[in-house]
């Protein structure tokens, strides 16, 4: 019984930090991918300006409140537009950035295709 | 004529490419604010300045009349620039100016209103923030112009002579 006991207190114990864990790997991981807009070339994350630290807090404050990944970035996409997102999304203006590395990958894979295993046969 | 058909088809396509990312090259990488903008006063929750008193934004925008929010931080060097155009639209009838100090000390506050006088009919705090956030400001200072529940006009950065002119013509 005693045996019990320490194990469900270990237990509680280190899924707690697992937990807690997880969620501050998530709040790194959307900070990271904010755009400092005061501080050029600097991920809210790596920045320790005033702009930057009130993000991080607000990033918190959002997931303690149960916000998704998603819902963050459109928050805060609603406040300063498509810009303060470092990870491009798939719109209009960004088809092409998207589709580009595709379109090189197949029609770079037809050229291989055409000159050398075809006319190598 | 085969032969010559993929590396003129290629050539084609990476002139397109070239174009385009040239083109994309002169685009401005610094965020520049929309300052003509109409959209809703944000919802917030905040502390009335100098005291515990917790107040919803809606309280404080509720008339269809002129507002103006004014981000300021007693640290912050172009809010003492700024102040004496504050002052002056204060002085205004149909305007109110609502101020929201900015991660500041109470004391520190307090004693920039009492050397440069108060312009504002009421002051929130904003310790961590936050709450300028929720406005989509980037730093202090940072005004706003509201009407009828909705944000009129940005200005990022002081107030001047310009600013104030044409704040005034927009409120008559």
């Amino acid at each position: 019984m005693k045996y019990l006991r320490y194990l469900t207190f270990f237990f509680i114990i280190f899924n707690f930090n697992s937990s807690h864990a997880q969620e501050k790997d998530l709040q790194i991981k959307i900070t990271k991918n904010l755009r400092c807009l005061i501080c050029q070339g600097q991920s809210v994350y790596d920045s320790d300006s005033e702009f930057a630290n009130s993000m991080k807090v607000l990033v918190k404050k959002k997931l303690n409140e149960g916000f998704t990944e998603k819902q963050i970035y459109d928050y805060f996409k609603e406040k300063y537009g498509q810009w303060i997102l470092y990870d491009p999304e798939f719109i209009k203006n960004t088809y092409f950035l998207w589709i580009l590395p595709i379109l090189m990958f197949i029609i770079g894979g037809a050229i291989i295709f055409k000159l050398f295993i075809i006319k190598g046969k | 004529m085969k032969t010559k058909l993929i590396p003129s088809a290629l050539i084609i396509i990476f002139c397109i490419i070239f174009l385009i990312f040239y083109k994309g090259l002169q685009n401005s990488n610094i965020y520049i604010p929309k300052n003509n903008i109409e959209i809703d006063v944000p919802t917030f929750n905040a502390t009335l300045f100098d005291t515990d008193k917790e107040i919803l934004s809606e309280e404080i925008f509720k008339n269809n009349k002129f507002y103006f929010m004014n981000i300021w931080s007693s640290w912050c060097i172009p809010c003492r620039e700024e102040h004496q155009f504050l002052m002056n639209l204060g002085s205004q009838e149909n305007i109110e100016i609502i101020g929201l100090n900015y991660k500041d000390k109470n004391q520190n506050a307090k004693k920039f209103l009492k050397e440069f006088n108060n312009p504002f009919k009421l002051i929130i705090s904003d310790i961590d923030g936050t709450i300028a956030i929720e406005w989509g400001a980037i730093g202090v200072p940072e005004s706003f112009l509201i009407y009828n529940k909705k944000i009129i006009k940005k200005i990022v950065g002081p107030l001047d002579e310009n600013s104030l002119l044409e704040i005034k013509k927009i409120i008559q």
